[in-house]
């Protein structure tokens, strides 16, 4: 949906994970995956189909229920020279594994001086729709990118699935790979060839003027939707896709926000203390005095996620709730507008039955 | 064999009482925590194993950092947080790390590099060269769920490693009797399919020996295994002194141990002229040690920011 690249191959989200880990580990013997489930059939949503098969189990190993251990274990073994991809099918269990990530991986290469690094991706999907419920609703980026020493990437397509992930493994850092599970039904224009999508690097998606929209992962793709049906209204949103949110690159936010003086983060996490939080401060650090600016954010609500349908549906922002923010910062003497909720309806919607 | 394990016990005991002398005049800004007392285990364990293995310790890792060879020089400029350290200042006395030696990275968090070692040994297990890691940790981290979660995984994959537990019966001051529901920690690492060994005389010789056994097994590709030694620490948890006045132990517990003192009753098996020049060598080392962290430049502001991250 939001790939760069306009023509050649389709490949949904997973498949296009799938294959980066799979080039990769042709490539490099030294990489090798960890999880549990990357080797049943259901194979993490298919982003280990097939792998187990082609390399083996000693280097697609079924883990224990052992989150923190497994955890040191990869570690470890980036330390020794291997590069483990640690696979948590729901993001929720990172809470189990953040003494290693924060006090061993992230330090590794800092306390020990140069010594020893930590080359090392966790992957963590988090969750939505259907009643997922307090706990694998969550989304705790946020939390990782508080700490130096590690890397966060979040992409929201899978054109730059691929690229990240690639760029993920090739990183002499522990890289925190966050994984939407309603990115699984987008599919993208994704070469078939190796690349990387280079971390610090933001994408403009859409360009426009009346205002700078940053969506983080799954917050993107609704962020898309919303600068469409504002463009019917006249209203034109400049989208941009962090895809790395540490390193972040701050510059080619501000710039746009120089452009458009307006500027809402919209987060696929809460917003205190977040993401949005930093990029917005980050923007007013740069620009201050510069010129005045409009800031607002938007995200989950300050609540923990409702399972009930009845309310659920008020815990995230929808294209619809976006649509109406932008066009209040953008024409804030105008009346309240909302577009039509029917034509607002989110891409999973279509596509999403469950359980899952 | 006698006189490498004299040398090496009296090389950390001299070399703390050292640290613990110089401590108060704050040329060491660092928390220290003393291997006083409890240097056999190290000195034991590590005998038994060559250079290329690895050794893993904790933040009470003096001992086992220059048990197995870590430079001296480079451990006191650390000490001093100079730019000559092992770690260039950034790790002080709880992340010594030392990998021309092998001396794997130390934590200041309990129990954390239990799994980090485990990790490590799979590699050296892929490597295929026979290599193994010795993991030392205290009786405390035996507590942490990452252990059990550790010896299974290890187990499970057969790693080549050797877990060590130094029992010295107190985490900080909490007493094993307050922390233990049961004392049979050899038998619930047993429960893994890991052979465990307790050594519970306090001989250096008891623990070698068992550590050789144990080693031979893991080199032959058998998986783990595992030693509880106990041991006696000395000193106070962190700091230099001695803390018998706080009520929490006796000092005749102490006066047990120190009447088996390993450091004097490996000495009295040498001769003892040959054992002065030993001492004298020592002293000369470790004041070479001290003046080349003396005289160590501070690291440069800029180190602030050098190892952020990785290139």
């Amino acid at each position: 949906m939001s790939s760069p690249i306009e023509s050649g191959r389709i490949l949904s989200y997973g498949d296009a994970l799938c294959e980066a880990v799979a080039m990769e580990m042709e490539r490099d013997e030294s990489v090798f995956v960890i999880g549990l489930n990357v080797t049943d059939h259901k194979a993490i949503l298919g982003s280990t189909r097939g792998l187990v098969q082609r390399f083996g189990p000693d280097r697609v190993i079924e883990s224990p229920l052992s989150e923190d251990a497994v955890t040191g274990i990869a570690t470890g073994a980036a330390m020794a020279g291997l590069r483990p991809i640690h696979v948590h099918i729901r993001m929720d269990f990172l809470m189990l594994c953040m003494n290693q990530l924060v006090n061993m991986s992230a330090k590794a290469h800092y306390m020990y001086n140069g010594q020893l690094k930590a080359p090392m991706v966790v992957r963590a999907i988090i969750g939505k729709s259907w009643g997922q419920g307090a706990q694998h609703s969550q989304a705790l980026h946020g939390m990782f990118m508080h700490v130096p020493g590690l890397k966060v990437v979040a992409p929201s397509n899978a054109y730059d699935a691929k690229g990240c992930m690639i760029a993920a493994i090739r990183d002499n850092n522990p890289v925190i790979f966050v994984e939407h599970r309603m990115l699984y039904y987008t599919d993208a224009f994704v070469p078939e060839e190796s690349y990387t999508v280079e971390f610090g690097k933001a994408r403009i998606v859409r360009p426009g003027d009346d205002i700078t929209v940053v969506g983080i992962s799954n917050m993107l793709v609704e962020s898309l939707r919303a600068q469409e049906l504002l463009a019917e209204i006249g209203i034109s949103a400049e989208v941009i896709d962090p895809i790395s949110l540490a390193p972040l690159d701050m510059d080619a936010i501000t710039k746009s926000v120089r452009k458009t003086g307006r500027l809402l983060v919209v987060d696929n996490a809460w917003t205190s203390t977040g993401a949005s939080a930093e990029i917005l401060a980050g923007v007013a650090e740069r620009l201050g005095g510069e010129r005045p600016i409009m800031v607002s954010r938007m995200g989950f609500a300050p609540t923990t996620c409702p399972t009930t349908s009845a309310l659920e549906k008020g815990f995230y922002p929808t294209p619809v709730t976006i649509a109406s923010r932008i066009h209040r910062m953008v024409r804030p003497d105008a009346a309240v507008w909302e577009p039509d909720a029917g034509h607002a309806e989110m891409a999973y919607q279509l596509k999403f039955r469950g359980p899952f | 064999m006698v006189e490498d394990i004299y040398r090496s016990l009296r090389l950390i005991r001299r070399t703390e009482e050292e640290v613990a002398r110089l401590y108060p005049s704050d040329v060491i800004k660092s928390p220290i925590h003393l291997s006083i007392g409890q240097e056999f285990v190290s000195v034991g364990v590590i005998g038994a194993v060559g250079d290329d293995d690895v050794v893993s310790a904790t933040y009470r890792g003096h001992a086992a950092y220059i048990a197995k060879g870590g430079d001296l020089r480079r451990f006191m400029a650390e000490m001093y947080g100079k730019a000559n350290g092992c770690a260039g200042g950034k790790a002080g006395s709880m992340h010594l790390i030392d990998m021309e030696r092998n001396v794997l990275g130390m934590s200041a968090v309990v129990a954390t590099t239990i799994p980090v070692s485990v990790g490590y040994a799979m590699a050296l297990k892929r490597e295929g060269r026979g290599r193994i890691v010795v993991c030392f940790f205290g009786d405390g981290a035996s507590e942490e769920g990452v252990f059990s979660e550790s010896l299974n995984f290890a187990s499970l994959h057969k790693i080549p490693v050797l877990f060590v537990c130094e029992n010295n019966g107190y985490a900080i001051h909490a007493r094993i009797e307050e922390r233990w529901a049961n004392e049979a920690l050899s038998r619930r690492v047993e429960t893994f399919g890991i052979p465990a060994r307790h050594v519970a005389d306090g001989n250096v010789f008891s623990i070698r020996k068992a550590a050789e056994e144990l080693v031979g097994y893991i080199r032959a590709g058998n998986g783990p295994a595992f030693m509880e030694c106990a041991a006696y620490r000395w000193r106070e948890h962190v700091g230099p002194n001695e803390d018998y006045n706080d009520g929490y132990r006796e000092r005749a517990a102490l006066e047990a141990w120190q009447a088996k003192d390993q450091m004097e009753v490996v000495g009295a098996m040498l001769d003892q002229g040959r054992r002065r020049t030993i001492d004298a060598g020592i002293e000369e080392m470790i004041a070479d040690a001290v003046q080349f962290a003396d005289a160590g430049p501070w690291p440069e502001p800029e180190q602030l920011y050098a190892h952020v991250f990785a290139d």
